[in-house]
C-alpha cells in the first residue's frame, strides 16, 4: 500500500489524508507500518469508498488483518445511524453471514491426546462433513428450517445438540432477535437442506489445538485456559443459506441504491437505507442467517463432543466462547459523549466488548469478551480479551484472523497440497482434507504473520492477548 | 474467437474470466471456469440435466445471476456441472447445465459459494466478448 497517503497517529493507528477538495468522512487504519505497507492498494480504495456511504458515524476503519474483499475490505468496520439516512450493506456483512469461531476448552492435556491424535483426526474427519459436495446427516424441509432460522443455537440445544450452558457463552445467548424467515427465499432454504452440521470449504476448519503460551494469567484463568491444555476451534458460518441470501440481496440492494439515488463508488457496496423496505427486508433475512450459523456451529460442537467421547472417554468440552466476524449488529455506542443506536458492520472483524459490558456472561464480565483470531493451519491462533479502549475507538472491534497475504491463485503456483500436508505432519500437525487444491490454497505461507496481527491488535488497544494456540490436527474443507 | 476461460488474482477469493464470440458464449465459458474450481470438470459425466431461467436487462448483473443460479441448482441437488448452454432473448435468459451427483472418488477442489459484483465486467474485446467477476470461495 502506498503509505504516503496516510498520516501516522501512533505506531498502530493511521488516518487517511483527505484528498484536496473532497469532503469525506474520516478513515482510520489499524496496524503496524509493516502490516499496512504489505496490504494491497485495494484495501485503501475499498475503505475510502466505504467512507463515502450515507449515514456513516465516525470513521470507516480497517483492522490489522485487513485485506482486499468485495466492496468492503475484509477487516472493515463501519457504523451507520438509521436516523441520519444510514445504510445497511450486504457487502459490508459478507456472503458467509455470521461466519465465526466456536472455541471449546477441554479437560485434556497434550500428553493425554498425543497417543490418540491420529485416531482423533481420522474420526473427526469422517464424522464432520467438510469440503465441496459433502452433505450433513440432518435434512430439513424449508418449513422445518424456519424453526432453525428463528431459534439459532437455542433451537439446536432444544433438539439435544449440546447443553444449555453452551448458550451462556455464545454471542446473543445463541439466538439473535429480528430474524424473519419469510424474507429468506425458497432457493436459500433448499440450498441449506443438507448443509446443517457441515463445515464448508475454503478457509473453514475444525482444529485441535494446544495452549502453547499464556500472555495474561488472570484472564486465562477466567477463560479456563492453561499451558498444555487442549482446545478445539471450529471456524464456519451460515453455509449455503447465508451465501444465497448474500447473493440475492446484493442485486436487490444494488437496484434499491440506484432507485433511491445513492451513488455507489463500487457496485459491490450495494446498500439501502436501514429504514427503507429493502433495507429492513435484508436485515430480517440476515438475522435469520445469523441464527442459522449459530445453530450450525452448535451442531458441529455436538458432533465434536461425540467424537472425543468415543476416542477419549471422560473428555469434557465446554464452550469457551462463540463469536462471529461477518455481521451487522444493532448496538449502543457512545459518540461524542452521547449514546446512539448504531448498525455496526463488521466484515471480517470480531466484536470485542470490553470489561463490564452488559452483554457479557457473568464469568467474563470483569475481564472482557473472549476474542478469537484464527490463524493458518501451520502457525496458530490467538485468544484475546476485549478492552474498554476498543469501545472508545473502534466500536468494540478487533481483528478476526491472520488475513491473506497472497491470492489463492498465487498460492497454487507456490505449493502442492500433498507435499504441504507431509511437511506439516513432520512438524507434528495432522491435516485431513479431501482437497489437495484447497490445502495448497490455504498454505500457511499464503497468510500474513498471525503473531504480527495479534501484536498490532494489542498495541492498537483493540484487544489484549491472552493465549496462543498451536495447531495439532486440522480438518479442512 | 474460440471460447476459453482463465483466472485472475484476488487476495481472498478467485477471479474468473470467460471469453467467447458472443456475450452468451463468454457467460458459458465463465460458468466452466467457476465449476472447474470445484472439480476436474473433464471427469464429470452428463448424467443430470437442469434448466434455469431469469429476466435481467443489465448485462453485468445477468452474468452474476446466471452464475449464482447455477450454484444454487448444484447445491440444492448435490450436483457438479461441467457443460452449459445459454440463450438470450432481450431480457429473457434461458440456461441449461449438465453434470452428475458428486461421487466419492472425485478429486475435490474448493467450494465456490457465490459470484460477486467485484471486478464485474462484461465487455466487447478485440476478438469477441469477455465476462469476468470475482467468485467467493
Amino acid at each position: 500500500m502506498d503509505m504516503s497517503r496516510l498520516n501516522k497517529i501512533d505506531d498502530t493507528c493511521w488516518s487517511v489524508k483527505p484528498a484536496a477538495g473532497v469532503q469525506t468522512a474520516p478513515v482510520r487504519m489499524y496496524g503496524s507500518e509493516a502490516l499496512l505497507a504489505a496490504m494491497d492498494d485495494k484495501v485503501f480504495e475499498q475503505i475510502t469508498n466505504v467512507a463515502k456511504l450515507p449515514g456513516l458515524v465516525g470513521a470507516a476503519m480497517t483492522m490489522p488483518d485487513a485485506h482486499w474483499g468485495y466492496g468492503f475490505p475484509i477487516g472493515g468496520v463501519a457504523a451507520f445511524d438509521p436516523e441520519q439516512g444510514g445504510i445497511i450493506s450486504a457487502g459490508g456483512v459478507g456472503f458467509d453471514i455470521s461466519c465465526g469461531i466456536r472455541c471449546l476448552r477441554t479437560n485434556l492435556t497434550l500428553t493425554d491426546i498425543t497417543p490418540q491424535l491420529e485416531n482423533l483426526a481420522d474420526a473427526l474427519f469422517h464424522t464432520i462433513p467438510a469440503g465441496v459436495g459433502e452433505e450433513g446427516q440432518l435434512k430439513f424441509a424449508p418449513a422445518q428450517l424456519d424453526e432453525v432460522l428463528l431459534g439459532g443455537a437455542e433451537w439446536a440445544v432444544r433438539q439435544g445438540y449440546g447443553v444449555p450452558e453452551d448458550l451462556e457463552y455464545i454471542e446473543e445467548r445463541g439466538r439473535v432477535a429480528g430474524a424473519v424467515p419469510e424474507n429468506v427465499s425458497d432457493h436459500a432454504k433448499k440450498r441449506q437442506r443438507g448443509e446443517m452440521g457441515t463445515l464448508g470449504s475454503g478457509n473453514h476448519y475444525l482444529e485441535v489445538q494446544v495452549v502453547d503460551h499464556i500472555y495474561d494469567q488472570q484472564a486465562a484463568q477466567v477463560f479456563g485456559l492453561s499451558e498444555g491444555q487442549i482446545v478445539v476451534s471450529i471456524h464456519c458460518g451460515s453455509r449455503g443459506l447465508g451465501h444465497q441470501i448474500g447473493t440475492e440481496y446484493l442485486v436487490t440492494l444494488a437496484k434499491a441504491a440506484s432507485r433511491l439515488g445513492i451513488t455507489l463508488p463500487d457496485r459491490e457496496l450495494a446498500c439501502a437505507p436501514i429504514q427503507s423496505p429493502e433495507g429492513q427486508e435484508y436485515i430480517g433475512a440476515m438475522n435469520a442467517a445469523i441464527n442459522c450459523a449459530l445453530a450450525n456451529r452448535q451442531i458441529l460442537a455436538h458432533l465434536t463432543r461425540e467424537v472425543f467421547d468415543r476416542i477419549i472417554p471422560n473428555a469434557t468440552l465446554e464452550t469457551l466462547f462463540d463469536v462471529s466476524h461477518n455481521t451487522c449488529k444493532v448496538e449502543k455506542h457512545k459518540v461524542d459523549g452521547k449514546t446512539r443506536l448504531l448498525y455496526v458492520h463488521r466484515k471480517g472483524a470480531t466484536r470485542a466488548f470490553g470489561p463490564n459490558h452488559p452483554a457479557l456472561p457473568e464469568r467474563y464480565r470483569a475481564i472482557g469478551q473472549p476474542v478469537i483470531i484464527g490463524g493458518s493451519m501451520g502457525t496458530g491462533s490467538y485468544v484475546l480479551a476485549g478492552t474498554a479502549e476498543s469501545e472508545n475507538q473502534a466500536y468494540s472491534s478487533a481483528s478476526h484472523g491472520a488475513g491473506r497475504a497472497m491470492s489463492r491463485h498465487q498460492a497454487l503456483r507456490h505449493w502442492r497440497g500433498r507435499q504441504l500436508i507431509d511437511e506439516l505432519a513432520e512438524r507434528g500437525i495432522l491435516i485431513r482434507t479431501r482437497s489437495m487444491r484447497g490445502a495448497a490454497e490455504e498454505a500457511p505461507g499464503a497468510y500474513k504473520d498471525v503473531d504480527l496481527v495479534a501484536e498490532a491488535t494489542e498495541k492498537a488497544g483493540l484487544a489484549r492477548r491472552v493465549a496462543f494456540l498451536r495447531p495439532k490436527a486440522c480438518i479442512k474443507g | 474467437m474460440r471460447s476459453s476461460y482463465s483466472y485472475f488474482d484476488h487476495d481472498a477469493d478467485i477471479g474468473i474470466i470467460g471469453c467467447g464470440e458472443t456475450a452468451v458464449a463468454a457467460f458459458v465459458a465463465a460458468a466452466e471456469a467457476m465449476f472447474a474450481i470445484m472439480a476436474d470438470i473433464t471427469e464429470v459425466n452428463d448424467v443430470v440435466h437442469v434448466q434455469v431461467g431469469f429476466e435481467e436487462s443489465d448485462l453485468e448483473l445477468a452474468l452474476v445471476i446466471w452464475l449464482n443460479r447455477l450454484l444454487t441448482e448444484a447445491r440444492m441437488e448435490g450436483l457438479i456441472f461441467s457443460r452449459f448452454a445459454l440463450q438470450r432473448n432481450e431480457t429473457n435468459w434461458r440456461g441449461e447445465a449438465w453434470g452428475e451427483p458428486w461421487r466419492a472418488e472425485m478429486e475435490r477442489g474448493v467450494e465456490v459459494k457465490g459470484a460477486t459484483l467485484t471486478m464485474l465486467s462484461v465487455k466487447q474485446v478485440e476478438a469477441g466478448w469477455e465476462a469476468r467477476c470475482v467468485v467467493d470461495v
